[in-house]
Formats: C-alpha cells, structure tokens, sequence
C-alpha cells in the first residue's frame, strides 16, 4: 500500500483552470477611441433655439475613418448636434451655440472661417434624398461646378469615381444624362452620397439616410457606409438602434440635449454602464 | 450596467416581458428536473434500487425535451426581438445554462446505469458512503448555482463557484481510497471501478454547476469570467 505514488493534490498544483490566466484574449475585437486619431472635438457645446436649451454642454470626440452614431429618443437633440457639424443650425432663426467644435484642431466657429468651405469638408445627406431635377451626370458635377470646374475629362473622371464609390454606377453607367428623378428612392440616395463625396469631403454626415427606404436599399446603403468609412470620417444619426448597432464603431446615446453614454458599439450594446441607456436600447420604461 | 431581476420586466413591450419571464421560469424547471434526476440516481446506487435508476434512466429525455424547447424559444427571441445589452445576455446565458444542464442530466443518467450494476454486485462495507456524501454536496451546489441565477445574484454565483473546488479535493479523496481498494482486493476491481464512474460524473456535474455560476456573473455584470482564478471571478461579481 505504501508503493502507491501519491497523487498530487490541488495544494500542490494549482488548479487546472488557473493555469492558463491571462492567456485567453477577451474582448480584443472591441474598439479603444482613446487609440483613435480624432477628426472632430467636441468642447462645452451649448446650443439654444430661443430660450430653450437644446444640447446640454456636449463634450466627445469623434474619431477619425470610423462611424460614429447618434443614437437617443426624439427631441434629444442627436440631429441637432449633428448639424452643428457643419453649421448647418446657421440657418435657422433665433439659434445661440456655445462652446467649441474643432475640425482638425481648428475651430469651425471661428468668424474668419469660410462656410462653404466647412460644407465642403463636411458632407451632409439628409433622410429624403433630395436630388436636383437635373440629369444624373450633373448632379454628381454640381459641387465641382460650383468649385468653377468645368473641364470634361475632369469630370467624367469624378463623376464616375464618386458613383463607383457610392456603389451606384453599375446601375446608371448607361443613363448618366438621364433625370436623378427618375430613379428609385435607395438609388435616389446613393446618388445624393455620390454627390457628397464628389468633392472629396473629410467628415460625412448623414441624418436617417435609410429611414425612407426599404430594407434592400437600407442593406445597400449600409454596405456602402461599410465602403466608405476607409476613406471618410462618418456620423450617422439614426432611429433604428439594429442599424446602429450594425455600420457603427462607436456608439452615443443622448437624452434631452446631453450625451449619455458613448463607448465601442460592441461595449454599449451589450454591457452599457447607464441605466438610461439600458433602458433605451432595451425598450425598458425607467 | 447590472441588471437585477425586477428590471427584466421592465419593457414597454408587455409581450416581452412574457416571453422572458417564461423563459427565466422554463429554465428554473429544467434545473428543478435535473436536481431531481441527480438525487434520484444517487439513491438508487445508495440504496440499489434498480426500479429508482430505471426511472432516473426514463426521465432522461424531459430533460432533453427542455433543452430542445427553451433552445427553440432563444431562437425566436433573437429573430423576433433583437434583444440588446442585459436581454441579450440573458439569451446568451440561457442558451449556455441549458447545455450544462442537459450534460448535468447525462450524468446522473450514467449515475443511474452504474447502480444497476452494481445493484447486482455485493455491497461494499461503507455501504457508498462517499458516493452518498458527495452525491449531496454536489446536489446543494447545483441547487444554489440554479438558485444564483433565479436571484440574478452575481456574489451568490463567485461563492458557489468557490464551493466546487471542495467538490473537486472530495473527488479526489475518492479515487486513491478506490485505487486503495482495487489494490487489497482484486475481486472488487469490478465494483469500485463502477464506484470510480460514478464519483467521476458527480464531478462534472459540480463543474457544471461552476459553468452555470459563471454564466450568472455574465449575465448580471457583463464580464465573461470562464477560464479565470477564482479571485478574479470574485472581483468581477462584486464589480470591480
């Protein structure tokens, strides 16, 4: 009996499911945004529509060649910010912003800054798309035109670029003179993108640009923000939290003009550390 | 965020909630069955009740039957609902949880195979003492493993954890006395070999219920703690 070697107990040995700590990567395919090159800072931004305050003082940044989307209730403010991008909020009447947006470290609020340059870099497509009646060819053209670029072979060049880009030539390559308004709604929408990144801008924004279209088109235009996040900083602002969850790297929610929560997408949609946002994305009442 | 159990009929969807709290409950029978299925085929080897192990045999496929049907509902939640964040672990958890417990009643469907053999062998003098006692402690732990997740309570889940770790020295204590056994007395090779088996499935179905805990630390904090030290799964149900 004594010969029977002594089978080594879990004092001797640590215990077999202790020894390989450490070695099993968790959660390596989420996104750190403090390893991001930022495009866009966001500094104490307030934003008035007359006396009622409609962002909270915003601070975030938004990274660089990633999508970024604004998630959040009605009236939270999420399209607003988004305009503010791109000044497009200029536009409206009794309108008071505070605070500070840098696009690449330069201040878009900045009296001596040029508007239409702004709107340049910043590209907006908006949740109708919204064409010009005019041929499909021009309105690919028209940011060019307006540069005072009118050579053809210039043109021609861009025009197809952009329409390859937004995943739109194939289907019009044969009827570029033809009327933009004529084609269907997720076509119409594509095109509107193509527009956008005519003229080669850094930061896209698009407000609910799938929200009026089917779900074949809404694949295809999230397939092409898949596409275009490699050359272009993108902001989307949606209603459809799968949507979100889907094309975006990175996810905030904001609630009545603040921003709640903004983390890696994979983060938010599965561990959020707010309750607000839990209960958003869960479809739970408070 | 945590999420505890009043939250998980919070939606505005009363729907949801339905489905849900049908599913947790779905869950909670399935380890009530599999808690029945393990105590029965430790007593009938304890008390070489071969009609008990025939039962325990039988029953096997309810517990199949659960896996299967509470699979089918996860399956509907995702395609239906879409859940996110702590509903989404919640099938994920499900999901996992349902598999051990299926396993677990494998285990005691093997448990019961050994005591109709050894029904038909003499009885050791200890009279499966041992197999008895760990046959118990295994028990509780599955008990308060399943009791963790109907509480939603991560703490309670890292303590019982903790506990398979005696489950797993008492095991071992088993082995070298059979080793001792086989070695005095040859023509008990037969018997202990079987005593052996069925130590080792108590086992497992300890490890099991140690899986099911982790699932519940996953499920109220959101951290995956499989493969980790006990410390660690600690720190992570207390949220740190």
């Amino acid at each position: 009996m004594n010969d029977i070697p002594e089978k080594p107990t879990l004092d001797d040995a640590p215990p077999s499911h202790a020894i390989r700590i450490g070695d099993i990567p968790r959660g390596e395919t989420r996104r750190d945004l403090s390893q991001e090159e930022i495009a866009l800072q966001v500094r104490g931004l307030r934003l008035y529509y007359g006396e009622k305050e409609a962002l909270k003082g915003i601070d975030m940044d938004i990274p660089r060649t990633r999508v970024t989307a604004f998630i959040g209730p009605s009236g939270c403010g999420k399209s607003t910010l988004l305009r503010c991008f791109n000044r497009m909020n200029d536009l409206v009447d009794g309108v008071r912003i505070e605070g500070q947006i840098l696009l690449d470290g330069q201040d878009i609020y900045a009296p001596e800054l040029d508007v239409a340059e702004l709107r340049r870099r910043v590209g907006m497509v908006f949740q109708k798309p919204n064409p010009f009646p005019k041929s499909i060819y021009e309105n690919v053209a028209y940011g060019l035109r307006i540069q005072g670029i009118n050579d053809r072979r210039i043109l021609d060049e861009v025009v197809e670029k952009s329409l390859r880009r937004a995943a739109l030539w194939d289907e019009v390559k044969d009827r570029l003179q033809d009327n933009a308004l004529g084609l269907s709604g997720g076509q119409q929408q594509r095109l509107v993108i193509a527009r956008a990144v005519a003229v080669e801008p850094e930061v896209l924004l698009l407000d609910e640009p799938a929200s009026a279209l089917d779900p074949i088109s809404t694949l295809k235009i999230e397939e092409l923000i898949y596409e275009l996040k490699s050359n272009y900083t993108i902001v989307i602002v949606t209603h459809n939290m799968q949507q979100a969850a889907r094309v975006s790297d990175y996810t905030a929610f904001m609630y009545l003009g603040e921003l709640i929560e903004f983390d890696d997408t994979d983060t938010l949609f599965t561990n959020p550390a707010k309750k607000q946002t839990e209960d958003y994305i869960t479809g739970r009442y408070g | 965020m945590d999420i505890d159990k009043e939250r998980l009929t919070h939606h505005i969807s009363r729907q949801f909630n339905v489905e849900l709290e049908d599913l947790r409950n779905r869950v909670l029978t399935m380890g009530g069955l599999v808690e029945d299925q393990i105590a029965r085929a430790v007593r009938a080897l304890v008390e070489g009740d071969v009609e008990l192990a025939e039962q325990v045999i039988t029953n096997d496929y309810q517990v199949n039957a659960l896996e299967v049907a509470i699979d089918e509902e996860c399956t509907h939640i995702l395609a239906r609902r879409q859940p996110a964040a702590s509903d989404l672990r919640l099938i994920v958890a499900v999901i996992k949880t349902i598999t051990d417990l299926e396993r677990m009643g494998d285990e005691a469907e093997r448990i019961a195979r050994m005591a109709i053999h050894l029904a038909a062998l003499d009885r050791p003098r200890s009279q499966y003492l041992e197999i008895q006692n760990l046959g118990d402690h295994v028990r509780e732990l599955t008990h308060a493993a399943l009791d963790a997740f109907a509480r939603m309570d991560a703490e309670a889940a890292a303590q019982v954890a903790q506990r398979d770790t005696k489950v797993d020295l008492e095991y071992e204590g088993i082995i070298r006395q059979s080793v001792t056994h086989m070695m005095e007395d040859p023509r008990a090779i037969a018997r202990t070999l079987d005593v052996m088996w069925s130590a080792r499935a108590l086992e497992r179905i300890g490890d099991h219920a140690r899986n099911i805990c982790e699932y519940v630390i996953y499920l109220v904090k959101g951290k995956d703690v499989r493969h980790t030290s006990l410390e660690q799964m600690e720190k992570a149900a207390r949220g740190e």
